[in-house]
C-alpha cells in the first residue's frame, strides 16, 4: 500500500512512478484529494493501468490494475 | 548560510496559487459598494485592473498581483511576478508608471535572496518604463512577491474584458501549459531546455503586444492567468453578453505540455478552472483528455487575449505574429452565451 494521504501534487505522482519501476501487476494506493485522484489516474492511464476509485470518510482509495 | 530551494517553500507556484474564480464571487458577494461615477471599471465585471477617471484625458488603472516562488532562482522569480503584475495594466490598454513592491519573506531566507528578488522586480519596471517608489515586506511561514502598479491610459482607449463583439476574433499572444510544465519541472519531469523556454516567457513583458494592439480597433482585452484561457474566456464571453468560440486545433501550446498532462502534472488551479467552467461549456467535438487540460491550465505571466473585429484581426494577428512567438488565432465570438469548443 502505497500511503499519500498529506502529500500535495505532483508529490503523489512521483510516488507511484518510483513504485511502477518494479512493473507490479497491481498497486493499492491512499490519497486524500480530488486532484491527486485525477493526476494518479492519468499517470496510472499513461502506464497502460487502470484505477478503481473507492472514495472513504477522509480518503481515497486507489485499485491500479494493468 | 546556503538558502533552501524557493519553490520548496511555496505550497504552489505562481498564479496557480490564486483563489478559484467560483470561491473568489462567493467571497465578495454581499460587501456594501460604493457608487463613484469616475470609476470606470470596479470588480463588478471580474476585470484585470481598477480603472479610475483624472479628467477628461486622463484615467488612472489600478493593479496588485503577487504570489508564492514559481522558480527558484531568486532573481527569476522576482522577474517573473513583476512582468505578471505589469501584464494587469498592459491588458487594460494602459502604460505602466508607478509601482510598489509588496513581499513576504520567511527566516529561511537570506539576505542575498531577498535582495535578488527584488532586484529582479526592479528589472522589469524599469523595461516597463515605470519607476519603483517603495513597498511593504512583512515575515510569513511562506515567502511571496509581486507588485502593485499604477498605469495610465486615455479614457476612451481602456479596453476592459467585456467588451468583446459578435464577427470579433481572438488572438492569443502566448502559448499554453506553464502551469503544467512548472509542476512537471517540480517533478524533475523536464529538462532544462523546456525550463529555461518557459522562464524566458514568463519573464516576457506583454508591453510589445499591448504596443502593437494598440495600433488596431480592438474591441477587448484580459490578460490569460490563473484562471487559464477557458476561464478567462468564459469572463469575457459573460462580460460582454456573446458567446466564445474557441478553436482547439488552432491553440499553441508548449507541445511537453500535452505528455507531461497525460502523466498527471496537472496543477490543483486546472481543476478548480475546470468545475468553474464545465457546466457553460459546448463541446462541438471529442477533445483529448490532455488538451482539455491544457486549455483550462492557470497560466503565470501568460498572454493578451484580445477581441478585435475580423476585419482588421487578421493584420493584427500577422503583426503579432511576425514580432513574437507561438500567438494563436484562438477563436472569435458570435451572438450566444456560453463557451463552446470547437
Amino acid at each position: 500500500m502505497i500511503d499519500a494521504r498529506g502529500r500535495s501534487c505532483p508529490e503523489p505522482v512521483i510516488m507511484i512512478r518510483e513504485a511502477m519501476k518494479t512493473k507490479e501487476e497491481a498497486y493499492e494506493m491512499l490519497v486524500d484529494s480530488r486532484v491527486c485522484v485525477e493526476n494518479v489516474t492519468r499517470y496510472a492511464s499513461h502506464e497502460g493501468y487502470h484505477v478503481t476509485v473507492t472514495e472513504r470518510q477522509d480518503d481515497f482509495l486507489l485499485n491500479i490494475k494493468k | 548560510m546556503e538558502d533552501v530551494k524557493l519553490t520548496k517553500l511555496a505550497s504552489c507556484a505562481g498564479c496557480g496559487a490564486k483563489v478559484g474564480a467560483g470561491m473568489l464571487s462567493r467571497l465578495l458577494k454581499g460587501l456594501p459598494v460604493r457608487k463613484d461615477e469616475r470609476l470606470l471599471v470596479g470588480y463588478d465585471k471580474s476585470d484585470d485592473a481598477a480603472v479610475y477617471q483624472i479628467d477628461e484625458n486622463t484615467a488612472m488603472i489600478c493593479t496588485l498581483d503577487f504570489f508564492p516562488p514559481i522558480a527558484d532562482d531568486p532573481e527569476l522569480f522576482g522577474q517573473i511576478a513583476a512582468a505578471n503584475a505589469l501584464s494587469d495594466v498592459y491588458a487594460m490598454g494602459g502604460e505602466p508608471k508607478v509601482a510598489l513592491n509588496i513581499m513576504t519573506v520567511t527566516k529561511e531566507m537570506s539576505r542575498e535572496t531577498i535582495h535578488g528578488i527584488l532586484r529582479g522586480g526592479y528589472e522589469k519596471v524599469f523595461e516597463a518604463g515605470a519607476v519603483i517608489a517603495g513597498g511593504h515586506t512583512i515575515e510569513d511561514t511562506e515567502p511571496k512577491y509581486g507588485l502593485s502598479v499604477t498605469g495610465f491610459c486615455h479614457p476612451s482607449r481602456i479596453l476592459t474584458n467585456s467588451a468583446a463583439k459578435p464577427g470579433d476574433i481572438l488572438i492569443l499572444t502566448k502559448p499554453l501549459g506553464i502551469g503544467i510544465l512548472t509542476t512537471a519541472a517540480k517533478a524533475d519531469l523536464i529538462g532544462q531546455d523546456v525550463k529555461d523556454r518557459i522562464f524566458a516567457q514568463m519573464t516576457t513583458l506583454n508591453k510589445r503586444a499591448r504596443d502593437i494592439m494598440t495600433l488596431y480597433p480592438v474591441h477587448s482585452c484580459t490578460d490569460v492567468t490563473g484562471f487559464s484561457l477557458l476561464g478567462h474566456s468564459y469572463e469575457m464571453a459573460g462580460g460582454s453578453g456573446a458567446a466564445i468560440h474557441i478553436l482547439t486545433d488552432q491553440i499553441r501550446y508548449h507541445e511537453e505540455a500535452l505528455e507531461m498532462a497525460s502523466m498527471g502534472m496537472v496543477p490543483a488551479g486546472a481543476y478548480r478552472n475546470r468545475d468553474y467552467v464545465e457546466g457553460h461549456l459546448t463541446k462541438k467535438k471529442e477533445i483529448p483528455l490532455a488538451l482539455e487540460d491544457i486549455l483550462f491550465d492557470p497560466q503565470t505571466s501568460g498572454g493578451l487575449l484580445i477581441a478585435v473585429p475580423e476585419k482588421e484581426g487578421e493584420a493584427l494577428y500577422r503583426q503579432l505574429s511576425d514580432d513574437m512567438p507561438g500567438v494563436s488565432l484562438a477563436g472569435y465570438v458570435s451572438e450566444g452565451e456560453g463557451l463552446i469548443l470547437e
